[in-house]
């Protein structure tokens, strides 16, 4: 049995997933700009970002309300939104969504929280197939190195701090995120996904990428063919993909 | 002493819980909406009490987690069938993991305001796949009686009338449209959704109480299934002196 729902539509899916510290926002925000310019129409959608659930979410976090179920049901919560308000309508259309962070972040990271492996799995499997994921593989020491370098301090549950695995955060986190690593490294061959070394330069990350998704999109899509009402235009407003 | 049946979960453990810890007794009243379950609630709640029980009560969208939220999505109307099903699964297991598991552990008697059961059947009424649900809700803990007050469609429907006098938006599955207008839509979309009640009866072990009856009619059945549980009588106490400890 497949682990997500097909893709029956005419528009892509695209996803990029690795752990904090990959590169792969910066990735897929240079892919989704550069795909805008060269004419398709493609929107962005953002892992907990859900109008109708954020805010619990928000809420769960401040007071440290979660519990690793709780927790990997309120993001599936979250996701399950998007999917049904957004990503489904919009990858109907005909356009390009690229997801930063999929369902794949759910199941690297709540197994690595306790959470059971066939559970998830199946928690999820309403969501669309991507046609592609991308896996930003990145050595632990590395993420850690551009992560604890240069941002602000770790929060609770990013860092794992609700399992008890160290009293310092940052140990907590260096544990948490090894964990979540193993995972994503775990399920890479049997999700399919597109493997990109994220030691490399920025730039021929996003050449390789590029390539792949070319590969994948062909001309079809471009939005001349997109079925919109009279008057309508897709690229007409912003310049910046909307977000959700 | 009497060894009691240890509770259990469906289908997953939840991390961290002995359930053989769990000394309590977990009564669930199901039933589709206007059925009357929270007057039954309130009536049973205070006969435990008389009878000497702590009684801990608890229903739907009522966890410190997710109740605000799942009020909130309602008052729009954006929210989809899956996100509200993952939404109330939340609020549940938030519920189940802070309220109802440390009232289990101090011994309490848990009465709960609709289980998985209506969570479960308001996502097979809109559609969603059963297994799928089931799974997902299988962190439940097997109740140890369920009572299912069940009633015919047209029932639900004076009692809306009488009662509040309007037809609800989600009561009536609006969000889906099922019918021309809110009494057409609740006739069909209760009628789903007691469908669903139904087949769960015999999986999931419910016991169905006949609630076109009156409401002293169907707390005196209720009371007559809860006295086959053995809840456990609550004798005087020896006087502390006597006590012996080493």
């Amino acid at each position: 049995m497949s682990v997500f729902e097909p893709n029956t539509y005419r528009g892509k899916l695209i996803v990029v997933e690795g752990i904090d510290g990959s590169g792969k926002s910066t990735q897929i925000s240079l892919l989704s700009h550069w795909l805008r310019s060269q004419g398709y129409a493609v929107v962005f959608s953002e892992w907990n970002s859900s109008p109708l659930v954020k805010q619990t979410t928000r809420r769960g976090k401040r007071k440290e309300m979660f519990t690793p179920t709780t927790f990997s049901l309120l993001h599936a919560t979250d996701f399950a939104d998007r999917m049904e308000s957004y990503i489904q309508p919009l990858v109907k259309s005909g356009a390009i969504v690229c997801a930063d962070r999929y369902a794949y972040t759910a199941f690297a990271r709540d197994v690595a929280r306790g959470v059971s492996r066939s559970w998830v799995r199946n928690l999820y499997r309403f969501a669309m197939h991507p046609n592609l994921s991308f896996y930003f593989r990145v050595p632990l020491d590395v993420a850690l190195g551009r992560i604890l370098g240069g941002r602000d301090a770790l929060k609770y549950y990013e860092a794992g701090m609700d399992l008890g695995l160290a009293r310092d955060v940052e140990e907590s986190f260096r544990i948490f995120q090894g964990r979540i690593l193993d995972e994503y490294e775990a399920m890479a061959a049997e999700m399919g996904f597109e493997i990109i070394d994220a030691t490399l330069s920025i730039e021929q990350q996003q050449r390789r990428m590029r390539e792949i998704v070319m590969n994948e999109l062909g001309e079809s899509l471009k939005t001349s063919v997109l079925h919109l009402p009279l008057g309508m235009d897709f690229n007409a407003q912003t310049t910046d993909p909307p977000v959700l | 002493m009497r060894k009691r049946p240890t509770l259990q979960f469906y289908n997953e453990p939840l991390p961290g819980v002995d359930t053989s810890e769990l000394q309590g007794k977990l009564i669930v009243i199901e039933g589709p909406d206007a059925v009357g379950r929270s007057t039954q609630i309130a009536l049973l709640r205070q006969w435990l009490e008389q009878e000497g029980h702590a009684v801990l009560d608890t229903g739907m969208a009522r966890s410190a987690l997710a109740g605000k939220g799942i009020k909130l999505a309602k008052q729009g109307n954006t929210l989809g069938p899956i996100t509200m099903t993952l939404f109330y699964t939340t609020d549940f297991a938030d519920r189940l993991e802070n309220e109802i598991i440390p009232a289990l552990r101090a011994g309490f008697v848990v009465l709960i305001d609709r289980y998985i059961f209506s969570i479960m059947a308001r996502a097979i009424a809109r559609g969603e796949d059963r297994r799928w649900i089931e799974q997902v809700a299988g962190f439940a803990l097997v109740p140890h009686a369920v009572y299912y007050l069940r009633a015919e469609v047209q029932h639900l429907v004076s009692r809306v009338v009488l009662g509040r006098g309007a037809f609800d938006y989600w009561e009536s599955g609006m969000d889906l449209r099922f019918g021309a207008d809110m009494y057409e839509s609740f006739v069909r979309y209760q009628a789903r959704l007691i469908k669903a009640l139904d087949s769960m009866v015999e999986p999931y072990g419910f016991t169905v109480i006949d609630a076109g009856q009156g409401i002293p009619q169907i707390f005196r059945d209720l009371q007559r299934q809860l006295g086959r549980l053995q809840l456990g009588r609550v004798r005087a106490r020896k006087p502390a002196t006597k006590k012996v400890r080493n």
